[in-house]
């Protein structure tokens, strides 16, 4: 092996970790690990600006699509957003809030596995219907939830719709990253139809919806166990129950 | 082209710009001169900021770190409506509250399904190269207007409402974008490479369980650090993929390729690097914990990771 290989600018992946497991500002930490990278490299202080300047102004697409969403969402929950989908959530008495996030999983699953990422996102679906919904569902199961479990639902809202997300899409052939998988081959000089490797997703994208939603039904009993004690108006679902059965 | 994604920054542009406005007139915000030249600034950098010489904008940036590191936005808890005021309006414009939140994702696919190739005399009617954001800006004006008629209130309110949230989200609106910045630094002096040259140098790839592992662990744990998959794929794809598991162990490409991706993706959902995944979420849904989004995945995507390793090892 005769090229040489600067392993000096690793030292930015050891500030990042340092500085995220420290719960330091993270932008602050990454404008550090950037100079520090940039310092390794050898470049020189105004080239490492121009480098940092130039990078931030093309990125600038990323901030747009929960920033673009703001006032419309704002103005609504203003109007009671929130309280409509919780009622309406509410009225459904089979549903239960990891039933009905399992349900969101699949849905965002095969709406992007058909091309149709857009159906879903943090800003514009999980933020204003999605955690809202679960929220309305778990509150008429158990009345008010305490702190720590409406936090751990909201999470798992958000990460469904992730989940959801990254093992769909890429079951979608014309998705950029299966593209970018094939054009990658190719110039490795492998020819590979984007067919063939969108169809490789599939056993691991059903694998994931099994996961997650054991993990989903799982949070249903997490809810049971903190919740059930405690409520009265669970007294009277339970009640129900049994008078039903 | 017509409707440009430059439009769609000056708007972003403007609609910081009119928010650092209100804050640096509202008298309660805790810190409201520093909040309000954080915004103004990375208003300006929106609309004007390509236009900059570089190295002034990588200033501009350090400094809007700074300002963040120094506690310049502490978070202010949005001021809401009492609870009764917003049932009652829930009750009485009702299902009709639904229509502009749906209006954007219908509007982004619709966009990008109809407008992506139509041309008038000629010219692109959007942006060819970023048909989805452009419809996704075009669906959030429709979605405004939709708003103001449903509820018979103005711009300039869901513009006040606007920046309750960015306030309440803070500087974490800005980290998706450092993060790329971050990234590309990376790349830029080859961090990447040279990690992936150390760690294929010190794995012993020639039993082939270990190699199928060292590469989906390898794909998951620089996502991690490079934010994505796409930026990690190239590096473990032509580190170990192409040369060991193909050329090797005679695997078939397509597979390799997804299952590696995928591995990918897992670590995509434990690392703070893909923070509009991650963190701004964790925001939106005023978490206190920042990692709790992370927290609830870190579990579904290690399980993912190891089914990911099997499938590969079966079916490559």
């Amino acid at each position: 092996m005769s090229t040489t290989i600067n392993f000096l600018p690793l030292i930015g992946v050891a500030v990042v970790a340092a500085g995220f497991v420290c719960r330091f500002n993270p932008m602050l930490v990454v404008s550090i690990a950037a100079i520090a990278t940039g310092v390794a490299a050898k470049m020189s202080f105004y080239e490492i600006l121009a480098q940092v300047g130039s990078d931030f102004i093309k990125a600038r697409n990323l901030p747009l699509i929960t920033l673009l969403a703001l006032p419309v969402i704002g103005l609504l929950e203003r109007h009671g957003l929130r309280e409509y989908v919780q009622g309406v959530i509410g009225r459904v008495r089979t549903a239960t809030a990891g039933r009905f996030l399992i349900v969101y999983l699949f849905v965002r699953q095969i709406s992007s596995a058909i091309g149709l990422v857009s159906l879903g996102g943090q800003a514009q679906m999980v933020r204003p219907l999605i955690a809202p919904m679960a929220e309305g569902v778990a509150q008429s199961r158990y009345g008010k939830l305490g702190d720590q479990q409406l936090y751990r639902l909201r999470a798992f809202a958000a990460s469904t719709d992730n989940i959801g997300l990254f093992y769909g899409e890429d079951i979608f052939v014309a998705f950029g990253a299966v593209l970018f998988m094939q054009n990658f081959l190719h110039t490795a000089g492998l020819s590979v139809d984007p067919t063939r490797i969108a169809l490789a997703g599939l056993p691991t994208a059903i694998c994931v919806f099994a996961i997650h939603s054991f993990r989903l039904y799982r949070l249903d009993a997490y809810l049971d166990r903190e919740l059930t004690a405690v409520s009265i108006p669970n007294v009277s679902a339970t009640a129900h129950k049994e008078i039903r059965s | 082209m017509i409707a440009s994604v430059e439009y769609l920054y000056w708007l972003a542009g403007g609609l910081l710009f009119v928010s650092s406005l209100v804050i640096g007139r509202d008298r309660a915000h805790p810190r409201r001169l520093f909040a309000a030249a954080f915004w103004m600034d990375l208003g300006l950098l929106f609309i004007a900021g390509d236009k900059m010489p570089p190295a002034a904008v990588g200033a501009q940036v350090l400094a809007l770190s700074v300002i963040a590191a120094g506690g310049g936005l502490r978070k202010s808890k949005p001021r809401r409506l009492p609870s009764s005021v917003r049932e009652a309006s829930a009750l009485r414009i009702g299902s009709k509250l639904l229509i502009p939140a749906l209006a954007i994702p219908v509007c982004t696919l619709g966009g990008t399904i109809a407008l992506g190739k139509m041309k008038i005399g000629g010219v692109f009617l959007i942006d060819p190269a970023n048909t989805n954001l452009v419809s996704f800006g075009i669906g959030c004006i429709i979605a405004l207007g939709l708003a103001c008629w449903m509820t018979r209130d103005t711009v300039l309110q869901s513009v006040r409402q606007s920046r309750e949230l960015t306030d309440a989200i803070g500087w974490t609106l800005v980290l998706p974008q450092m993060l790329a910045m971050l990234a590309a630094m990376f790349q830029h002096t080859g961090v990447g490479s040279s990690a992936a040259y150390l760690a294929s140098h010190y794995i012993a790839t020639d039993v082939r369980w270990i190699a199928v592992a060292f590469y989906c662990v390898g794909m998951a744990v620089f996502s991690m650090i490079l934010g994505g998959g796409a930026a990690a794929f190239p590096l473990m794809a032509g580190g170990i993929g192409v040369p060991v598991l193909v050329g090797i162990y005679h695997g078939s490409a397509a597979e390799i390729a997804a299952l590696g991706m995928l591995s990918g993706y897992a670590g995509v959902l434990m690392t703070p690097m893909a923070a509009h995944f991650n963190l701004i979420p964790a925001a939106l849904l005023e978490l206190p914990d920042k990692y709790g989004v992370i927290r609830a995945q870190a579990p579904t995507a290690i399980c993912i990771l190891a089914v990911n390793v099997v499938l590969l090892y079966f079916l490559m």
